[in-house]
């Protein structure tokens, strides 16, 4: 018989392998990133464009251009997407609370759509400013109409203000889109979620804000623990929970914001990341949330590598195949488990 | 109050809001038949109903306005007990066949029908039913592990759905812009082809469904109590899940291949009929209701709007659903019982 106090410290011993074996994958995909793409380029020429830059080289400049934009790019979605569904999931007390699903890529798809046909934004770097203040107007609607009452924003409430704001952004968008065939055309192809064609514009727009984002959600892993155990446990324990929702709050629009302004509403990271994270690291969120920042990216970057790979010279965008190769893993673990 | 009191007053609050939502339900049905690009009066609805109409009422009445009225009604009624059910099944708020791929399965149906094999009409509907189907019962035995729970339907719910969005995406993505913009009127949902012929697969359907979830929803209240209470009650919970599971998805289905996943009505209407019902139950009567409210009223703005284009009716349930669940959900908070 296995004596009980060792059980904690046997679990903690494995997280750290976890971890650790997480991280050396996601320095190696990074690598596959920058020598694997549509477009064939030596080793030796990509180390050299890292190394010894020649702006005269076409291949350095491809690689300096555009792998490296878009590697550094796919590391920082992929750690926005699932930190901000780990941090939704917490605070919400819900496996189906995601960006996605609680209004906020729909806000922001809303007033990238209000971009293009009000105002003719056509460009990716313009997308990048509607994207974020939609995610902004989302939060703020879906925790607003959530924390109105004496009571506060509850776990349901948020839920469902979440799920309303969702179809009503939905809705709205889609009557736009379905007068204006033009700007449908140009929707449908951010709607996916792509890295493809993000240069270091897009990157340095939004890259401040991802890491913000990213250091405010690994900081609040205690805030979330009481935030868990629910409003009343945590106001016991001497836990100003409005203060708290609002941190989440914060930290949800400058992951969530700036990665759908990225690269497009990418769905499943969110939904899928932290019940992986949650498997893996146990219920204590000071380590499901590193483990989210580390799975989430090898997640994205793979589905990346493989979407540049399998239809050359073609690609398929990251959002559709983070979905196809990382449901069934996914499904897997929820069986296993 | 006495525990019995609160019981009675509960029961008497859930009678009276069903019959509102039935009056509501009506007013908007009769609105539907009413206004149009030829107006009929109300009175002249009526009398045509009751087979006095003239020739020009009864055809445009009885042939154009009637099935499609009907059809929003049916289509409403499915969506609502869909989600009604797969919200206290699976014991989650989220719960819908939006979310947990149901929709998905039934668009990815379609799709694959309309720009693969460039069908429509009746290949379409049976694609859409024959993919939620299929999709729910993938998610059936792929949660199944001694037994399946509503945790795990749940999370496996949300990996088919992502695929299989994907799969509609990547298919939207390959297609030419008409035929993918034809895709996108079906995929949100519309009863612009609705005519008599069609009504009557979704009539059957919901004529064998709605009673055999209303002999369930004993099980599905004491389920909401926890598995081992319920069985404890004498519920056989194995049997009874799989079954409501089963009605949910062919009400879902057969009103998808009737109209499209038309969005939200599913995950908005539940919500709405168990706050107004109150009592906490699944509140079956007013989710079925409410969703025929909202999927007829929405029909009704989607065609006739001022200064709005003909848009399908799944475009405006959203729009219609959506503010009255924010508003209830910002009252209900306000007298403190919301949650």
């Amino acid at each position: 018989m296995v004596s009980t106090a060792a059980l904690p410290v046997r679990r903690a011993a494995r997280v750290w392998w976890w971890l650790g074996g997480a991280a050396l994958v996601l320095v190696a995909l990074s690598a596959v990133s920058l020598l694997v793409g549509s477009k064939a380029i030596p080793v030796a020429t990509v180390l050299d464009a890292l190394t010894a830059f020649d702006p005269t080289n076409n291949d350095h400049l491809f690689v300096r251009e555009e792998r490296l934009p878009r590697t550094l790019l796919g590391l920082l979605v992929g750690i926005g997407l699932g930190l901000a569904g780990t941090v939704m999931q917490a605070v919400a007390r819900n496996p189906l609370a995601d960006p996605g699903v609680l209004g906020i890529n729909a806000g922001a798809s809303f007033l990238v759509v209000v971009g293009i046909t009000v105002f003719g934004v056509g460009s990716l770097s313009g997308y990048v400013w509607f994207a974020f203040a939609g995610a902004l107007l989302a939060t703020v609607l879906v925790y607003g109409v959530g924390a109105l009452g004496r009571e506060g924003a509850t776990a349901v409430k948020i839920a469902l203000s979440g799920a309303a704001a969702n179809a009503a952004f939905v809705s709205l968008t889609t009557t736009v889109l379905l007068s204006d065939t033009d700007a449908f055309e140009r929707f449908r192809l951010w709607q996916v979620g792509s890295l493809a064609g993000r240069d270091g514009e897009v990157l340095a727009q939004v890259a401040p804000f991802l890491i913000a984002g990213a250091v405010l959600a690994v900081a609040s892993g205690r805030l979330l623990n009481t935030l868990t155990l629910g409003d009343d446990v945590a106001r016991g324990l001497g836990q100003n929970v409005a203060l708290a929702r609002v941190i989440a709050g914060v930290t949800v629009v400058l992951l969530a914001g700036a990665a759908t302004a990225a690269a497009g509403p990418i769905a499943f990271v969110g939904l899928a990341v932290p019940p992986v994270a949650r498997m893996v690291a146990g219920t204590d969120h000071r380590i499901v949330l590193p483990a989210a920042l580390l799975f989430a990216p090898i997640l994205v970057l793979v589905a990346d590598i493989v979407g540049r790979v399998v239809a050359r010279p073609g690609e398929v965008q990251v959002g559709i195949v983070t979905a196809v190769l990382g449901a069934p893993v996914f499904i897997a673990l929820v069986r296993r488990r | 109050m006495t525990p019995r009191g609160v019981v009675g007053a509960v029961r008497r609050r859930a009678r009276l809001v069903a019959l509102v939502l039935a009056l509501v339900v009506a007013g908007a049905f009769l609105l539907a038949l009413s206004v149009g690009t030829a107006f009929v009066s109300v009175p002249d609805v009526l009398s045509t109903l009751a087979g006095q109409g003239s020739d020009d009422t009864n055809y445009i009445v009885l042939d154009r306005r009637l099935p499609r009225a009907l059809t929003a009604v049916g289509v409403g009624i499915g969506f609502g007990l869909s989600g009604a059910i797969l919200q206290s099944l699976l014991g989650n708020p989220l719960a819908s066949p939006d979310v947990i791929g149901i929709s998905a399965g039934a668009g990815t149906g379609a799709v694959v029908a309309i720009v693969v094999f460039g069908l429509s009409g009746p290949g379409v509907a049976g694609a859409a039913l024959a993919g939620a189907l299929g999709t729910a019962l993938a998610m059936y035995l792929l949660a199944w592990r001694d037994g399946v729970t509503g945790y795990r339907l749940v999370l496996v719910g949300i990996g088919l759905a992502a695929i299989l969005l994907s799969v509609t995406s990547y298919l939207m993505t390959r297609s030419q812009v008409t035929s993918a913009q034809s895709a996108l009127v079906w995929l949100t949902g519309s009863l612009n082809n609705s005519a008599w012929a069609k009504l009557t697969p979704l009539a059957v359907a919901l004529a064998v469904l709605a009673p055999l979830t209303v002999a369930g929803s004993r099980a599905l209240d004491l389920i909401g109590f926890g598995d081992d209470t319920a069985s404890g009650l004498g519920v056989p919970v194995r049997r009874a899940r799989f079954g409501l599971l089963l009605c949910a998805v062919a009400l879902a289905g057969t009103a998808t291949a009737a109209a499209g996943p038309i969005a939200f009505v599913a995950l908005l209407a539940a919500p709405i009929g168990r706050r107004l019902a109150g009592g906490g139950g699944p509140a079956l009567l007013a989710s079925a209701l409410v969703g025929a409210a909202i999927v007829v009223l929405a029909d009704v703005a989607a065609q006739h709007t001022p200064g709005l284009p003909q848009v399908p009716v799944g475009v405006l349930t959203g729009a219609i659903g959506a503010p009255y669940l924010l508003v209830l959900l910002a009252r209900t908070n306000r007298g403190g019982h919301g949650g």
